[in-house]
């Protein structure tokens, strides 16, 4: 094995304890660190891999990485919280214990699904797709078990840092212009999510999810 | 090349212009004006692939076949026509006090925004760009939905948000292991996700990775063509969105949606050699119209009464697709068609009934032909095409989908007839009441605009007593090539 690839490696692994991290994250000003650090884990990855094959797209993609999800995004989430005043904000309602065990299984799951891939992934990174898949299926789990709309979205960006993981696991990395569209979509939802928190609390007074469940086919 | 750059930088340039300036009081003019030349632009493309026949422009960013120019037309088509409704249901809304002008802007400036990114899922030839386009429609509607500000509008504008991004997410995945099989045939770089290259080698990619893909595609597409069962979004987003904009997420998202699906089918397809994904299609379908025809017989809500009536209809198309050869594609291009007019022309309808009798309820909603015959007409025959009634596009459409599937797969057709019947009993005994009945409307300030409705209707009625040459002409070409 590699340098470059035991390097690659140690980064998968921390990249998976921060997705366990969040998941376990109670607090939310803790939740955006641990977001910011998932990002800049991920860009420097990103950018060991474009040293290693001196692949010159995957350095631009590490620097819009790193713009995008270490500096603007928790820039944007943490001006939200202030304004809408929820730096200490706690999320009370979650089984901490459960749920990391439902998310061991969905590790357990995720190496078996990336498997067959990562097989035919001509990749040196083929080996942390299993963990790109795995952070991806906990992201989706945080979303489930949040009660609290900032919390769900950034289960939701985390999971798309997940997919822009397995991206570069599995083929270094998608062209130039998806990978731009991505990060323009990205940062427009987040706009468009902030513009949404105002909204909600305007009319429920208060980012509480069960305010939201209320549509269900009422007769 | 000038045509493709004219479809899709029209309503860009007027989603920046109608962004600053779509509060003043020809806006709404101004939008429509928008839509048309967008029309007059599509028009002119699809006059060109007529005489020059297919065509791959601009360093093969975007490719116009077959598949692609109808739906190009028709996106255009019904953009102008609900541009033109929502002249006057918006002015109304304005009038009632339910919009404020800076809501207004934000509506015609996200509305040409949102035909720009169904412009450019249809003409680009990267699916990457595909995915991005389908994501970005996403985000351009999401602010329509809860544009009144209720609490129920801004509970499935976030129900919207959050499924479909989810949703779209897993078919992100799924390009990303396209790319990985491809990227093996075709080598890195950008012209690996081009849609003409993996057409040509199509058969050479890794039938696992594949196949892994596809589930991916199709349950994160599938969410936004809203089959069951990730259809929760789609009858709140039609209920409390406003009205041309249930009209366009119908008649136009839905169908962009499927047409993601099918691209990448077409790729999957070659590559596994079996008929593993048309049977996924299939068994999703059947769910879809079985599920949508139960849930229709308890809605109370008209718009919600049609939103799981589309349910049903995508699932039918989908179904169409999934059976695959050439007449159930033909048949599933030529749903697409008439679906996506009867129900734009239903949604104009049910629009001027719901703000003539200030209702959504149906059990309010009475006697509309009294009132005003041609809302009364409207929905009336709407409804009947809708229902697939002879001599209508849809019945000719479900009529070559229910025929095949008794030749080649006997055990659906009973689910599917269960369905229409369903269908028919849920929706024709409502519309009777609804249009017949004591009145209960009042007059509006302005003349509803029903030209949009008639003109829809009438196209589909051609569509059932004959289609044109070249039209045929494309359904069956873009068939043999879905297979």
């Amino acid at each position: 094995m590699s340098a470059v690839t035991q390097v690659v490696n140690l980064l998968a692994a921390i990249l998976l304890l921060i997705a366990f991290a969040m998941l376990a994250q109670r607090r939310l000003l803790r939740l955006i660190h641990l977001f910011a650090l998932q990002g800049g884990v991920l860009s420097l990855n990103t950018f060991v891999v474009a040293a290693a094959l001196s692949q010159p797209h995957l350095y631009f993609s590490a620097v819009l990485t790193f713009v995008l999800k270490v500096l603007v995004l928790p820039w944007i989430l943490m001006r939200l919280i202030e304004r809408l005043d929820l730096k200490r904000d706690v999320e009370t309602l979650i089984n901490i214990p459960t749920i990391t065990l439902i998310g061991i299984v969905l590790v357990i799951v995720a190496f078996n699904l990336a498997l067959p891939i990562s097989q035919l992934a001509g990749t040196i990174t083929r080996g942390t797709l299993g963990i790109a898949m795995a952070s991806v299926l906990i992201s989706f789990l945080m979303m489930i078990t949040r009660r609290k709309a900032v919390a769900q979205v950034i289960g939701f960006l985390a999971m798309e840092n997940g997919l822009f993981f397995a991206a570069t696991s599995a083929t270094y990395g998608m062209p130039m212009v998806v990978e731009l569209g991505i990060a323009l979509d990205v940062l427009v939802g987040t706009f468009i999510f902030g513009i949404f928190f105002f909204h909600i609390r305007e009319t429920f007074d208060s980012l509480d999810i069960h305010h939201l469940e209320k549509l269900k086919d009422r007769q | 090349m000038t045509e493709v750059l004219l479809v899709l930088g029209l309503p860009l340039i007027g989603a920046v212009l109608l962004a600053a300036s779509g509060d003043r009081p020809w806006a709404a003019e101004a939008n429509t004006a928008v839509a048309l030349s967008t029309l007059l632009a599509a028009v002119a493309l699809t006059a060109r692939v007529i005489t020059l026949g297919p065509l791959v422009t601009m360093g093969e960013l975007f490719f116009v076949d077959a598949f692609n120019v109808f739906l190009v037309t028709l996106t255009a088509f019904v953009g102008f026509t609900t541009a033109v409704f929502s002249r006057i249901y918006m002015r109304v809304e304005q009038d009632r006090g339910k919009l404020s002008p800076k809501r207004l802007r934000l509506y015609h400036g996200m509305y040409q925004l949102f035909m720009f990114t169904m412009l450019l899922a249809l003409l680009t030839n990267n699916v990457g760009i595909l995915w991005v386009a389908m994501e970005a429609a996403t985000l351009a509607t999401v602010l329509l939905v809860s544009l009144y500000r209720t609490p129920a509008s801004i509970e499935a504008a976030w129900k919207y948000f959050i499924l479909c991004g989810v949703g779209i997410a897993q078919a992100l995945f799924g390009t990303i292991l396209l790319y990985l099989a491809a990227e093996r045939v075709l080598g890195s770089g950008g012209s690996a996700l081009l849609w003409t290259h993996l057409n040509d080698v199509k058969g050479q990619l890794e039938p696992t990775v594949l196949a892994i893909a596809f589930v991916f595609l199709l349950v994160g597409y599938g969410t936004k063509v809203g089959l069951v069962p990730l259809h929760n979004w789609l009858p709140d987003a039609h209920a409390e969105g406003p009205t041309p904009i249930s009209a366009v997420l119908s008649g136009l998202l839905l169908n962009v949606a499927l047409y993601a699906v099918v691209r990448n089918k077409v790729l999957v397809d070659a590559a596994l050699g079996t008929h593993a994904a048309g049977t996924l299609m299939m068994g999703f379908g059947l769910l879809s119209v079985i599920v949508a025809a139960l849930f229709l017989s308890r809605q109370k809500d008209i718009k919600r009464l049609f939103a799981y009536s589309s349910i049903e209809h995508m699932g039918i198309a989908t179904f169409a697709f999934g059976m695959g050869g050439a007449v159930a594609s033909f048949a599933g291009l030529l749903h697409m068609t008439a679906h996506s007019l009867t129900k734009s022309a239903i949604f104009f309808a049910v629009g001027h009934a719901a703000q003539k009798t200030g209702t959504q309820i149906i059990d309010d909603i009475r006697g509309l032909i009294h009132v005003s015959p041609a809302v009364g007409w409207g929905l009336m025959i709407g409804g009947i095409a809708i229902l697939g009634i002879p001599p209508f596009g849809v019945f000719a459409s479900e009529f070559l989908i229910l025929t095949t599937a008794m030749k080649d797969h006997p055990w659906a057709t009973p689910i599917l007839l269960l369905g229409l019947a369903l269908a028919f009993a849920s929706i024709f005994s409502r519309l009777q009441a609804m249009v017949l009945g004591e009145s209960t409307a009042e007059r509006l300030p302005h003349p509803p605009a029903l030209f949009p409705v008639f003109v829809h209707l009438l196209i589909v009625l051609l569509l059932g007593l004959w289609i044109p040459p070249y039209l045929a002409n494309w359904y069956r070409q873009a068939a043999a090539m879905i297979g």
